[in-house]
C-alpha cells in the first residue's frame, strides 16, 4: 500500500510538529501548515493530498469555512475534522458539510492514524470507481 | 467570627421588623380606604334615599288620608244641603199651602219618612214668639217655648240655620234645621230635627287603618259627633285657624297626648255650617308600612356595614399574606438569578480557562506520545531506564486524558443550550444522548438499555433542550450508581395516559431517593451531591425545560430499589393546546 499524503492544519506549531513526525513514523507522508489559506494554496499545488486533518478553531479563516473552500477546489477531498469539546457542534456541522469525521483533541494516534486510514481508503475507492467509470465510457465510445 | 454572625442575624431582625412595620401600615390603610370608599357612598345614598323615601311616603299617606277624609266631608255636606233643601222646600210650600200647618207637616212628615227613611225625627213650626203652634213627631212637643232657645234666636236672624248639637226640651242630643216661613205676612220657624244617630253613623263610618275615628266639632271646638275616646277638642280648635292647608283644603296636624301618642289629626271644614270634620289616627298605625320599609332598610343597611367591617379587617390581611408571599418568592428568585448569574459566569470563566489548557495539553500528550515512538528505536531500547521511560510517558499520558476529562466537564457546564424549535425525532435524540453517555456510564459500571418504540410522531421542541433535559438525567443516573454499578433503561412510547404526548421514562436501580427529598428534588439548589459536585440546579432545570416544552414530568422513587423519571412531551397541534396549561411535577 503506497503512502497516504497527508495535509495537517492547525495554528498549534508545537502540537503540529510532533503530530507530524508521529504521524511519519506511522508511514504517512504528512505536510503541514498553520491556517486555512495556506491549506488552500498546499492543495492547489499538491494535487496528490488524500487526506487533511483540519482543526476548527483557527484565526482568519476558522475550519468551516476552509473545509467549504477545500470542497469546492477539490470535491473528493477526504476532511477529518480536529477539534476541542466545544466546538463538538461545529465539528459535526462540518460532517453535515462533507467532512469525512471529527476527532476531539487531545486525540490518541492510533484512533486518529485509523481515520486518516478509512479516510484514504475511501478517497482511493471513490477514486477507483470514478476511474473505472471513465474507462468503461471511453471503452463503450470506442466500441 | 461571632460577632459578625450576631450583626448579620440583627440585621434580618431589623429588617422583618421593619417589613412587619411596612405591613401593618399597608394593612391599616388598605382597611381605611375600604372603610371610607365604602362607608361615605353607601351612608350618603341611604341616607339620601331614606329621606327621600321617607318624605315621598309621608306625603303620600298624608294626601291618601286627606282625600279619604275631604270625601266623606263632602259626603256629609251634600246631607246637610239635601236636608236643609228638603226643609227649604217644605217652607216654600207651606207658604202657598191651603191645608192647616198641622195637617201640612203631618203630610209632609210621612213624605219625608217615605223618602229619606229616618233622616228626619220631627217637624215644627214655630212662631215669632218661640211658640211651636204646629208639631208633627214621637215627641208631645205642642205648644213647647223656643224663645229661650239658643237656636230659635239664630233662626230669626237668618233665612235658614242648622243649630249645633244640643240636648234641648227632649233631653237627648240632636240638632235642627231651621227656615224662616211668611204666612200671610206673620213670621214662623219651619224646623226639623235631624236623626242624630243616622248623622252621627255617617261621621263614624270613616275608618282608616286600624285606630282612625272622625268626628265633627263645631266652631268652638265643642264635639258635634259621639268620640269614644278621650280628645282635647280645644288642641284641635287651636289647629283649624293654621293655615297649614293641604292639598283638599283640609289642615293636616300631629298632636302628642299625655300618654306619649303621637297622633295624625287631618281636619276639613264643612261649607254650610261653622262644622269640621276631624280625623285621629295613631302615627304608628298610619305610618306602619313606611316604619316597616325604615325597619327593613336599616337592618340592610347595618347588615351592609358589617359586611364593609368584615371586608375591611379580612381583606388587608389577606392582601397583605399575598404581597408577603409573592415578596419572598420574588426574593427568592432574584437570589435564585443572582446564583444563577454567578454560576453562569463562572461557567464562562470555566470554559474559557478550559479551552486555553486544552491545546497545551493535547501538545504534551502528544509530545509524550512522541518519545514513546522514539522510545521503539533500537538505540534506546537498551537503555537501563527503559521501563521507568515508559511507565513516566504512560503517566504523562494518563494525566493527559485527566485533563481532558476535567477541561471536557468544565465545557459542559458553560455550554449554552440552543432554544431553536425544530421536530424532532425522539428516539433519534435518545439514541445520540446514549451514545455520549455510554462511556462515562461504563466508566461507572453502568449499562444502558434502551427500548424505543418505533414509529413515534415528530415532536416540536428545542432538540438541545431535550438533549439536556435526558443528559441531566443520565447523569444524575450515573452520578447514583457510581459507586454499586446498574443498569440504567431508557424507554419511549407513546403515552397511554396522556393523550397525544410521547412519554419518555429513564430508570435506574440505584439506591432510590428518600421520600422527605423527593419532595424537593425539583427545586432549584437542592442537591444532596458533596459540595462542589453538583449545584442542585439540574431538575430544576430539567422541570423549568420539559414545561417549556407544554410537557410534565412526574418521579417516582423507593429507596432500595431505584429512580424513575417519566417525561410527557405533546406532539403536533396538541403542543399549542398544552403549553398554557398549569402542570406541577407529581412525586410518587
Amino acid at each position: 500500500m503506497k503512502k497516504i499524503k497527508l495535509l495537517l492544519v492547525d495554528d498549534e506549531k508545537g502540537f503540529l510538529d510532533t503530530i507530524t513526525k508521529r504521524l511519519e513514523k506511522r508511514d504517512m507522508d504528512v505536510s503541514a501548515v498553520y491556517s486555512g489559506k495556506e491549506a488552500l494554496m498546499e492543495i492547489e499545488t499538491n494535487k496528490a493530498l488524500e487526506v487533511i486533518l483540519l482543526d476548527v478553531k483557527m484565526p482568519e479563516m476558522d475550519g468551516i469555512r476552509t473545509l467549504v473552500e477545500i470542497k469546492r477546489k477539490a470535491p473528493l477531498m477526504e476532511v477529518i475534522m480536529l477539534t476541542g469539546h466545544a466546538t463538538v457542534e461545529t465539528a459535526i456541522d462540518g460532517m453535515k458539510l462533507g467532512a469525512f469525521d471529527y476527532l476531539m483533541k487531545p486525540c490518541d494516534i492510533d484512533v486518529l492514524v485509523g481515520k486518516v486510514k478509512g479516510a484514504a481508503l475511501k478517497k482511493r475507492e471513490h477514486e477507483e470507481k470514478i476511474t473505472e467509470a471513465r474507462i468503461k465510457e471511453i471503452t463503450e465510445r470506442r466500441v | 467570627m461571632k460577632s459578625r454572625v450576631f450583626k448579620k442575624g440583627k440585621k434580618v431582625e431589623n429588617l422583618s421588623a421593619e417589613r412587619n412595620v411596612f405591613y401593618e401600615e399597608l394593612s391599616r390603610k388598605i382597611k381605611i380606604l375600604i372603610l371610607v370608599v365604602s362607608f361615605f357612598p353607601m351612608t350618603l345614598t341611604a341616607g339620601i334615599l331614606f329621606y327621600r323615601f321617607n318624605l315621598t311616603y309621608t306625603d303620600k299617606i298624608q294626601a291618601h288620608i286627606s282625600e279619604l277624609v275631604q270625601r266623606h266631608t263632602q259626603n256629609i255636606d251634600t246631607f246637610l244641603s239635601e236636608k236643609l233643601g228638603n226643609i227649604g222646600y217644605l217652607a216654600n210650600q207651606l207658604e202657598h199651602s191651603p191645608q192647616s200647618p198641622k195637617e201640612f207637616l203631618k203630610k209632609n212628615m210621612e213624605l219625608l219618612e217615605i223618602e229619606y227613611n229616618d233622616a228626619f225625627t220631627d217637624l215644627g213650626l214655630v212662631n215669632e214668639n218661640g211658640l211651636q203652634v204646629a208639631y208633627e213627631g214621637p215627641f208631645k212637643l205642642e205648644n213647647a217655648d223656643y224663645k229661650e232657645a239658643e237656636w230659635f234666636l239664630h233662626a230669626l236672624e237668618k233665612p235658614f240655620y242648622i243649630s249645633d248639637v244640643f240636648a234641648g226640651l227632649r233631653g237627648h242630643p240632636h240638632f235642627i234645621i231651621a227656615v224662616k216661613v211668611n204666612l200671610h205676612g206673620i213670621v214662623y220657624i219651619l224646623r226639623a230635627t235631624i236623626n242624630f244617630m243616622r248623622f252621627n253613623s255617617m261621621v263614624e263610618n270613616i275608618h282608616i287603618g286600624k285606630t282612625g275615628i272622625a268626628y265633627i266639632l263645631n266652631g268652638k271646638g265643642q264635639l258635634q259627633t259621639k268620640a269614644d275616646i278621650k280628645i282635647n277638642p280645644a288642641i284641635i280648635a287651636s289647629h283649624m285657624d293654621e293655615k297649614n292647608t293641604g292639598k283638599n283644603g283640609t289642615i293636616i296636624t300631629e298632636q302628642q297626648d299625655a300618654a306619649g301618642n303621637t297622633y295624625l289629626y287631618v281636619i276639613s271644614t264643612l261649607k254650610n255650617i261653622d262644622w269640621s270634620v276631624v280625623f285621629r289616627q295613631d302615627k304608628r298605625d298610619a305610618f306602619s308600612d313606611l316604619w316597616k320599609t325604615q325597619f327593613l332598610t336599616v337592618i340592610v343597611f347595618i347588615g351592609g356595614c358589617i359586611a364593609i367591617i368584615f371586608v375591611a379587617f379580612t381583606l388587608p390581611r389577606y392582601i397583605v399574606t399575598l404581597i408577603s408571599s409573592a415578596e419572598t418568592k420574588s426574593e427568592a428568585m432574584n437570589r435564585q438569578v443572582v446564583e444563577s448569574g454567578k454560576l453562569a459566569s463562572i461557567g464562562e470563566l470555566a470554559a474559557g480557562i478550559a479551552h486555553e489548557i486544552n491545546n497545551p495539553v493535547a501538545i504534551m500528550v502528544e509530545e509524550a506520545g512522541w518519545m514513546e515512538d522514539l522510545l521503539e528505536d533500537e538505540a534506546l531500547r537498551e537503555s537501563e531506564n527503559l521501563g521507568e521511560f515508559k511507565r513516566a510517558l504512560k503517566q504523562i499520558n494518563t494525566q493527559g486524558k485527566r485533563c481532558k476529562e476535567i477541561t471536557h466537564k468544565l465545557l459542559s457546564f458553560a455550554r449554552k443550550t440552543d432554544s431553536t424549535i425544530n421536530d424532532v425525532e425522539v428516539n433519534e435524540a435518545v439514541r445520540e444522548m446514549v451514545s455520549l453517555t455510554t462511556n462515562m456510564a461504563r466508566y461507572n459500571n453502568v449499562t444502558m438499555e434502551t427500548k424505543l418504540e418505533e414509529g413515534l410522531p415528530f415532536i416540536r421542541i428545542s432538540p438541545a433542550e431535550l438533549q439536556q433535559v435526558m443528559l441531566n438525567l443520565i447523569n444524575n443516573a450515573i452520578d447514583a450508581m457510581e459507586k454499586t454499578g446498574g443498569v440504567i433503561k431508557i424507554e419511549t412510547k407513546k403515552s397511554k395516559i396522556e393523550k397525544n404526548h410521547i412519554a419518555i421514562s429513564i430508570e435506574d436501580n440505584g439506591p432510590g431517593i428518600p421520600k422527605d427529598n423527593l419532595e424537593r428534588i425539583f427545586d432549584p439548589f437542592f442537591t444532596t451531591k458533596a459540595v462542589g459536585k453538583g449545584t442542585g440546579l439540574g431538575l430544576s432545570i430539567c422541570y423549568g425545560l420539559v414545561r417549556k416544552m407544554g410537557g410534565k414530568i412526574d418521579v417516582a422513587s423507593q429507596v432500595g430499589i431505584g429512580t424513575k423519571f417519566r417525561i410527557w412531551i405533546p406532539f403536533q397541534d396538541d403542543l399549542n393546546q398544552t403549553q398554557d396549561k398549569e402542570f406541577h411535577p407529581t412525586i410518587i
